[in-house]
């Protein structure tokens, strides 16, 4: 059926096309022919085409271009007296003879033109009876038609500013009201298309209608054109007289499409100038009408406007457009009650925007939009609609974006009660935008006021909020977010110790809520934080005597223990223990002992109760013996105690190898390679033997277990600790333990049952190089090495 | 021809105006369906020219007298022939006698009131016409015609108002209409307004029809034809309350005559604006008024 009606029509416009083709044949010869008569009536008999109500609007505009074309012929025609010999007083009257309104009206506006051309009569004069006789035609289709066609043929006659039709009591006044008629008239048909046909074809009339609507935004541009219109007449008359059409015709699709005509077709400033009037319009459209479109538009343009030309600021200032945007926003948010709430939250994105744009020294604006979302969200649940959410998002970064220096962003009061209105996984969005903003722009945060702030803001990631399910996060996004919060950690800081002091409490206060999945993550920079500090502190201490709350390391190292023993608490021990040493070694180089020790004891603690896995216990000894080595403020008692214990623990590991390895190692806890270290070469000699004994324990056990004996790397590696004492001078190693050593390694590695090992061999034959090398250097050391063969 | 020549009359005869060479002349529908130039006149002028007879050749005419009249004739279709004459003015041009060559009398009817003007209607017809009527006894009369038609001019009306009138339907629909003028002159202009107040149908359209109501004969015997002489699209579409539709209407096209009103006792030509909607159920829905038409002297 319907494809009936699409080939009907298709007939029906080949008929239409034919007729006025048939009759243009005619009414050329009649041009030709200098005969008046018969061209007026093959002219009528040809428009008489557009007399038809079964096209559809693009079919009629099909049929009306091809009339217009003989049209601009026949215009030809008229302007030449010499030919028809008619006046052409007379000839407005002759065509008004014709019995049909629509041709009649077409020629009448054809003759019109040529009237004013001739300037035989006001153009205001003809312009008046034009547009009046034309309400002839009520049938919105063809009067759209017929007005736009005299749109079409009065343009370039309109008694304008410097125009050849101004003067004689033709003003640029005349002009505008002309227009403005038309536009009105137009308006009228194009809205009444609506009540026409049955209510089932409705989808198909509002589409029709929407092809049609530039032809009444035409007039819009003709006035924007039109020289005359200063901004003085935009303000008194065009725009009143506009928007009370716009407002009257109380049409959904009109009002739309026409307010954002007059914002795309007239000039910035005035818009800028005129804003009152034209926001005033907005809260009385129907309440369907997309106004927050069509406000964005407003502002995005004059947004543009201010950017494109810094020096129309003050005028910005000077017609307060943003308390009017303010106002005309809440008011048509008042007066749409029906308004999606994406809908409002999408002015306010717009608004702010604009503020940014415009003025973007003046915070308080910012605020006051955030402070009216709130409002608007407030008494409402979280925001379930992902539309609106994204909106929030949009208003939320748009400032970040603008400052890009979120310490803007934290005196804003309302950022924070926004970003509350948010569910749980946008909020934490809004979190690493945060967050990302501030390492893109590489912020500082310099006060424990905004740390405060700051973490109030990106508490979705802190802490868990009320009613996240925990199956919903995603592994690596997690890590992803808490690595962000961990590096957002370290851009807070301040030269002076005392803020970042406070600084380290405030983010310590936060943190501390996160729960034993976060805490992993967080604590380690809040502690390397703190350390920095006491670093920076003992670069200078003495200076802080005398103060009330003097920042003291033992201060934070009190702070520290009592953090990190939050991790403890959290199956976290491996992390918990490396903290401890960093700690430890920390207040070795304050110099502080009582704390280094307790340190200790902490990690000792810990390895004892929590690090139970062997692998874990061997990373752990090693680290415990790496820093302990470094210590240098134990007194003798202190330090027996803890290196007995490091290296009682490193003979119980599990395996033999990392027995034997721990072992050797601990050797180094008794030769510190300083100027002042101890060096107990005895003690050096007794660490290296007992490895050499687990040695050769798991050399055995491996023969016996699996045959084979294992690889002689421990071996290796211990005569490479040898020749390290040698070389350090340590007495109670000798070239002849090294020699007896080489030749357990020979001899191992002539044994059968052995497993070769290339990496092993290499090791040793690297080895035996370097001591031929140190022999060939000769010198001190050449000497030393000597007796070894 | 011989035959032919046998039955011509036996004199020529032929009516000459005295201005007829600088008098309006204006064509004329005769009987046959032909259209002639006619000298035109008014009333209160004078008639005035000559008469020339010219006997055929080698013949003498012997009459018993010779005579012009001035006849003002009705004439009613349905009594074709039958003329009426409402005016007769005669003018006896010669005693008996007998003319043997050409002869000429000049004639004058001074001021002739002659206060109907010429008109051809669809079932009536008003003529002015000169007969000249040479008497002979048993051979007949010789009788020759001269039509000429009359205008009669009327100074524009003092009071001249507008029509202006509100109609409806109940709850259907509401129109004022107003008409600038209720007399007009031939080449006068309709101007007027159609304001809708209320508007319940659909409306397809509206014209405005120039009606024109001949009525002959009196009493019973009374005869109405009414023609529609101009049908004149005013508006296209429906328009909805509150619209104000203009009307320009040129009479200049159209072939009007003024106003007559009881001609004589035998006939009346009156004229109506009938105004016309047509909704789109093809119903139509109309208000006839009746306006004046009148002659007004051409100024040029």
């Amino acid at each position: 059926m319907i494809s009936d009606a699409i080939e009907d029509e298709e007939k029906w416009l080949a008929e239409g096309i034919a007729g006025i083709q048939h009759n243009a044949f005619y009414m050329h010869r009649a041009l030709d022919s200098n005969n008046l008569r018969e061209a007026l009536k093959y002219s009528a008999q040809l428009l008489s085409e557009l007399r038809t109500s079964r096209l559809s609007p693009h079919k009629y505009y099909d049929l009306y271009m091809r009339a217009f074309d003989e049209l601009r012929r026949l215009e030809m025609f008229f302007k030449d007296e010499d030919k028809h010999g008619c006046s052409v007083v007379d000839l407005y009257e002759l065509v008004q003879h014709a019995g049909n309104i629509l041709p009649r009206l077409y020629l009448l506006c054809t003759v019109g033109s040529v009237y004013i051309k001739s300037k035989e009569a006001p153009a205001k004069d003809v312009l008046k009876d034009l547009v009046e006789m034309c309400r002839g035609v009520q049938h919105p289709l063809r009067g759209l038609f017929l007005r736009s066609y005299l749109a079409q043929v009065s343009r370039d006659k309109l008694p304008d500013i410097g125009s050849e039709y101004e003067g004689d009591g033709d003003t640029v006044n005349d002009a505008v009201e002309f227009v403005l008629q038309n536009f009105a008239e137009m308006n009228k048909l194009w809205v009444r298309m609506q009540h026409q046909g049955p209510i089932m074809v409705k989808d198909k009339l509002e589409k029709e209608r929407n092809e049609l609507r530039d032809l009444v935004g035409k007039n819009l541009h003709v006035l924007s054109q039109i020289e005359g219109v200063d901004l003085e007449m935009y303000k008194d008359t065009v725009l009143p007289r506009v928007l009370e059409q716009v407002v009257n015709c109380k049409d959904e699709l009109a009002q739309y499409y026409l307010m954002d005509c007059i914002i795309q077709v007239f000039p910035d400033e005035y818009h800028l100038q005129t804003l009152e009037i034209l926001l005033g319009a907005c809260p009385q459209l129907q309440p369907t009408v997309d106004v927050k479109t069509v406000l964005s538009q407003l502002m995005e343009r004059l947004s543009n406007y201010a950017a494109s030309s810094p020096e129309v600021l003050p005028e910005f200032l000077h017609v307060e457009a943003f308390t009017k945007l303010s106002s005309a926003i809440g008011k048509v948010i008042a007066a749409q009650v029906d308004m999606p709430i994406v809908g409002a939250i999408t002015l306010y994105v717009s608004l702010l925007t604009f503020t940014l744009r415009v003025h973007p020294d003046r915070l308080d604006y910012v605020d006051q939009v955030l402070g009216a979302c709130v409002k608007k969200l407030s008494g409402k649940a979280k925001l379930e609609d992902s539309k609106a959410t994204k909106q929030v998002v949009a208003l939320l970064s748009a400032p970040l974006e603008k400052y890009s220096d979120i310490v803007t962003a934290l005196t804003l009061s309302n950022y924070p009660r926004v970003m509350d209105h948010l569910d749980n996984g946008t909020n934490k969005i809004m979190a690493m935008v945060i967050i990302q903003s501030i390492m893109k722009n590489n912020t500082r945060v310099s006060t424990a006021e905004k740390v405060e702030v700051l973490f109030e803001l990106i508490k979705g990631l802190i802490k868990d909020l009320d009613g996240t399910p925990m199956h919903e996060l995603d592994e690596e996004d997690f890590k992803e977010e808490q690595n962000s919060v961990a590096r957002l950690i370290h851009m807070l800081y301040n030269d002076d110790p005392e803020e970042m002091l406070k600084i380290i409490c405030t983010v310590r206060k936060h943190i501390m809520t996160g729960g034993s999945t976060r805490l992993p993550f967080t604590v380690p920079p809040l502690v390397f934080s703190a350390l920095q500090l006491v670093r920076r502190l003992q670069g200078q201490d003495g200076d802080v005597a005398g103060e009330e709350d003097p920042a003291t390391p033992k201060k934070i190292f009190q702070l520290l223990n009592q953090t990190i023993e939050s991790l403890s608490s959290v199956p976290s021990p491996e992390l918990a223990l490396r903290l401890y040493l960093q700690c430890a070694e920390a207040a070795n180089d304050c110099d502080v002992e009582p704390v280094a020790y307790e340190f200790f004891t902490q990690a000792f603690v810990l390895y004892e109760e929590e690090v139970a896995d062997s692998k874990a216990q061997v990373t752990a000894i090693h680290l415990i013996i790496g820093t302990l080595q470094k210590m240098n403020v134990f007194g003798v008692e202190n330090r027996d105690t803890l290196t007995h214990k490091a290296t009682g623990y490193s003979a119980k590991l599990l395996k033999k190898p990392d027995q034997c390895r721990a072992v050797y190692a601990c050797s180094h806890l008794f030769w510190v390679d300083d100027q002042d270290g101890i060096k107990d070469g005895e003690r050096v000699l007794l660490c290296l033997k007992r490895s050499l004994r687990i040695a050769n324990a798991a050399q055995q056990m491996a023969n016996v277990t699996r045959g084979s004996s294992g690889p002689v790397t421990l071996f290796v590696e211990i005569l490479n600790k040898y020749l390290y004492f040698f070389e350090k001078g340590n007495p109670q190693v000798t070239s002849a333990a090294i020699q007896g050593l080489v030749e357990l390694i020979r001899t191992e590695m002539q044994n059968d049952t052995r497993t070769t090992d290339p990496a092993s061999d290499a090791f040793f034959a690297s080895t035996l190089r370097y001591i031929e090398f140190q022999k060939q250097k000769g010198g001190a050391m050449g000497e030393k090495y000597d007796p070894i063969k | 021809n011989y035959i032919i020549g046998a039955f011509k009359p036996a004199c020529n005869i032929s009516i000459t105006f005295s201005d007829g060479k600088t008098r309006k002349q204006v064509p004329l529908k005769k009987e046959n369906g032909q259209t002639a130039m006619v000298p035109l006149f008014q009333s209160q002028e004078n008639i005035a020219g000559k008469i020339s007879i010219e006997p055929v050749q080698g013949k003498k005419v012997e009459h018993n007298g010779i005579k012009i009249e001035l006849l003002g004739q009705i004439e009613m279709y349905f009594d074709r022939g039958n003329f009426y004459d409402f005016t007769s003015l005669v003018r006896e041009l010669d005693v008996p006698g007998e003319i043997y060559e050409r002869k000429t009398y000049p004639f004058e009817f001074s001021t002739v009131e002659m206060p109907y003007e010429t008109y051809n209607g669809v079932n009536v017809r008003l003529r002015y016409v000169l007969k000249v009527t040479i008497s002979r006894g048993y051979a007949g009369s010789i009788v020759e015609y001269q039509d000429f038609m009359v205008r009669n001019y009327t100074p524009p009306p003092s009071i001249n108002t507008s029509i202006k009138m509100e109609v409806g339907i109940e709850d259907c629909l509401h129109i004022e209409f107003e008409y600038n003028k209720s007399k007009y002159h031939l080449k006068d202009v309709i101007i007027g307004k159609i304001y809708f107040l209320l508007v319940r149908i659909k409306i397809k359209n509206m014209d405005l029809e120039i009606r024109r109501r001949e009525s002959t004969g009196s009493g019973a015997n009374t005869h109405v034809e009414t023609e529609t002489l101009a049908k004149f699209e005013l508006m296209d579409g429906a328009p909805v309350r509150g619209e104000s539709i203009p009307i320009r209407l040129f009479l200049s096209p159209y072939e009007l005559t003024p106003t007559h009103r009881n001609i004589n006792n035998k006939f009346s030509v009156k004229y109506y604006l009938n105004l016309v909607l047509v909704d789109e159920e093809d119903r139509r829905y109309f208000k006839q008024q009746e306006v004046t038409i009148y002659r007004l002297a051409d100024t040029s």
